[in-house]
């Protein structure tokens, strides 16, 4: 099994959940509770890597990250480095690949909260970011995990956008399911099994997972 | 314990029902205000819109000289910096928080045990909301509101979501609690005992307009149109014509029936405005009395509630009597029975008719 590809896949996974839940959380909390008219125009937005191809999305944030864009430049200003085809761009493309995973659970969860409870603790003088840590997050909790969870299952499997965006270079931009495709194209079958076997494994893991937290098998609040 | 609240609000909900509610409440005579109305009046939407949660049309709103909305000015202070504790009427408990962080939630330090003691409650401090009674969660609800000094206090109907015989006790702790907190409140309700035991100050609210606001006693003894009488369950409004006026005395015309009652000075289309308790039966159709008021008629029917019966009469025109159900068994009314009703001069009370008055329809 490529194993340096399982970790980096893992590594990115993990980096994109990160600051998907630092993005997405924000993002979700004003798709649920904005009135502003266009805010339908944002959803798309958000909701456009569900529809569009991974090669389509990996080809525009190719452009939008080149040596030649005002981000690739201004990247290469402050670094030195190079966006595509390497870790830190396919981390950018991750993001807003699976940006959808996690703040359409969120803001589902965040519009499930009661709005009473909500009006409440403004009525008790508590202002609206206090109100947000202390009554919508925690119970929204379980929409939150939702949406971490699938957002790194998401990321774990992506294969267009790697392509796209990160090619080919092991330890590198290499993730599991382009490890797979190499594989298959060698005729590796017996490491290609291996490797998919293990991405089932885990993908079905993190899927029954999430499915138990929304059915709260497990209580998220400690019974009385 | 002091101020006054001025409100003067025009909004339109999307479903096209108009509010226009006008009121002034002097907390400084009368520390608890019940608005009242029927269900679908604009109670809610009003208090809502004291508490800053929902924002008027237009309007001003201000209170203890300090405002709070004024829609010429684009000011609109968040519920945050208004600090009008707002009740809700299923409570809004936090369900994550066992009942001490409830209470603590946005106390001072310390506060929030103070509380959880006074109130009671010390027992269930580590409970959670949905493992309580409906009773108890209405004074951890009020517990809360209390621990975080409001200004003001806005209760939305808090006796609704309890079972008949847990509101009856609640009624008269709640009155006390909100007296000893002494923070000057607004109760929403739509039943006459509970605006009778819980409050001081009255407003009455029909189809989005404050139609009369004062003492209760007074807004119940004299409500001032046939539209308020109705509302605060006055039986008998009935449609009347002044037919003459002399020594301090009105003639009503009501249909074929003459009734006399004190001048009050009104003029133009009126409303008489009867008790049912305050109508008597008599059995005997010629003897007078005291009473001027003695009407012929006959029983339609007899319809017993508990210690006391409701009798609709039909003396030319309907009249509903409440006697006690002991007087109707020693008369032995009966549908049909030949009677007089018999109504005390000072037991009429003449209101202007308004456009809106059901009876006159």
């Amino acid at each position: 099994m490529d194993w340096q590809a399982i970790w980096l896949s893992v590594r990115l996974a993990a980096s994109t959940t990160v600051i998907l839940l630092m993005v997405g959380v924000p993002l979700a909390y004003w798709i649920s509770f904005s009135r502003r008219r266009w805010k339908f125009l944002v959803e798309a937005v958000v909701a456009l890597p569900l529809v569009l191809p991974p090669t389509v999305l990996g080809f525009y944030v190719l452009l939008a990250i080149g040596p030649r864009s005002p981000v690739g430049a201004l990247y290469a200003r402050l670094t030195g480095g190079m966006l595509p085809f390497s870790f830190q761009g396919l981390l950018l493309a991750s993001v807003l690949y699976s940006l959808p995973f996690t703040v359409q659970p969120v803001a589902a969860a965040f519009a499930g909260v009661d709005r009473k409870l909500v009006e409440a603790s403004w009525c008790l003088g508590v202002s609206r970011a206090a109100t947000f840590r202390r009554v919508i997050v925690p119970l929204a909790a379980p929409g939150i995990a939702t949406g971490a969870i699938l957002s790194f299952a998401h990321t774990m499997g992506e294969f267009g956008v790697v392509l796209m965006v990160g090619g080919n270079i092991a330890g590198v931009t290499r993730t599991v399911s382009i490890s797979i495709y190499d594989q298959v194209q060698s005729l590796d079958y017996g490491a290609a099994t291996e490797t998919s076997l293990f991405l089932l494994a885990i993908s079905f893991a993190v899927l029954a997972a999430t499915y138990a937290l929304q059915r709260r098998v497990w209580a998220i609040w400690p019974a009385n | 314990m002091a101020g006054e609240l001025n409100c003067a609000c025009r909004t339109r909900l999307d479903s096209g029902f108009s509010l226009d509610a006008q009121l002034r409440i002097p907390f400084d005579q009368s520390p608890v205000t019940v608005l009242f109305g029927p269900s679908g009046s604009g109670k809610t939407t009003l208090l809502r819109m004291l508490a800053g949660l929902d924002r008027p049309a237009e309007g001003i709103i201000t209170f203890r000289g300090e405002r709070w909305f004024d829609a010429s000015s684009s000011l609109c202070l968040p519920p945050q910096k208004r600090r009008a504790g707002f009740l809700f009427q299923d409570y809004a408990l936090f369900p994550h928080l066992n009942v001490a962080y409830n209470i603590a939630y946005a106390a001072r330090p310390g506060k929030g045990r103070e509380y959880l003691k006074a109130f009671g409650l010390a027992d269930l401090a580590g409970r959670l909301p949905r493992s309580i009674s409906g009773g108890q969660q209405q004074r951890v609800a009020l517990a809360r509101a209390l621990a975080a000094e409001p200004a003001l206090l806005l209760l939305d109907e808090p006796l609704s979501a309890l079972d008949a015989a847990t509101r009856l006790r609640t009624r008269h702790q709640l009155r006390d609690m909100l007296l000893t907190a002494g923070v000057p409140s607004i109760i929403i309700t739509h039943d006459r005992m509970e605006a009778v035991a819980l409050g001081d100050w009255m407003a009455v609210m029909v189809g989005g307009r404050i139609l009369q606001a004062g003492p209760v006693q007074e807004v119940f003894r004299h409500p001032v149109n046939g539209q308020v009488a109705e509302c605060v369950g006055v039986e008998n409004v009935l449609p009347a014509r002044i037919a003459a006026r002399e020594n301090g005395l009105l003639t009503l015309e009501i249909g074929a029936a003459r009734l006399q009652s004190i001048d009050s000075g009104e003029a133009g289309p009126v409303v008489a405005c009867i008790r049912a308790e305050d109508v008597a039966i008599s059995r005997d159709l010629s003897a007078t009395s005291s009473a001027r008021n003695r009407l012929a008629g006959h029983v339609r029917s007899v319809i017993l509630e508990g210690p006391l019966a409701r009798v609709e009469l039909d003396c030319g025109i309907p009249l509903v009597a409440v006697v006690t159900a002991q007087s109707v068994a020693e008369m032995r009314l009966q549908a049909g029975d030949a009677v007089s009703a018999i109504v005390k001069t000072t037991s009429v009370h003449v209101a202007p008719w308004s456009e809106n008055d059901s009876a006159a329809k």
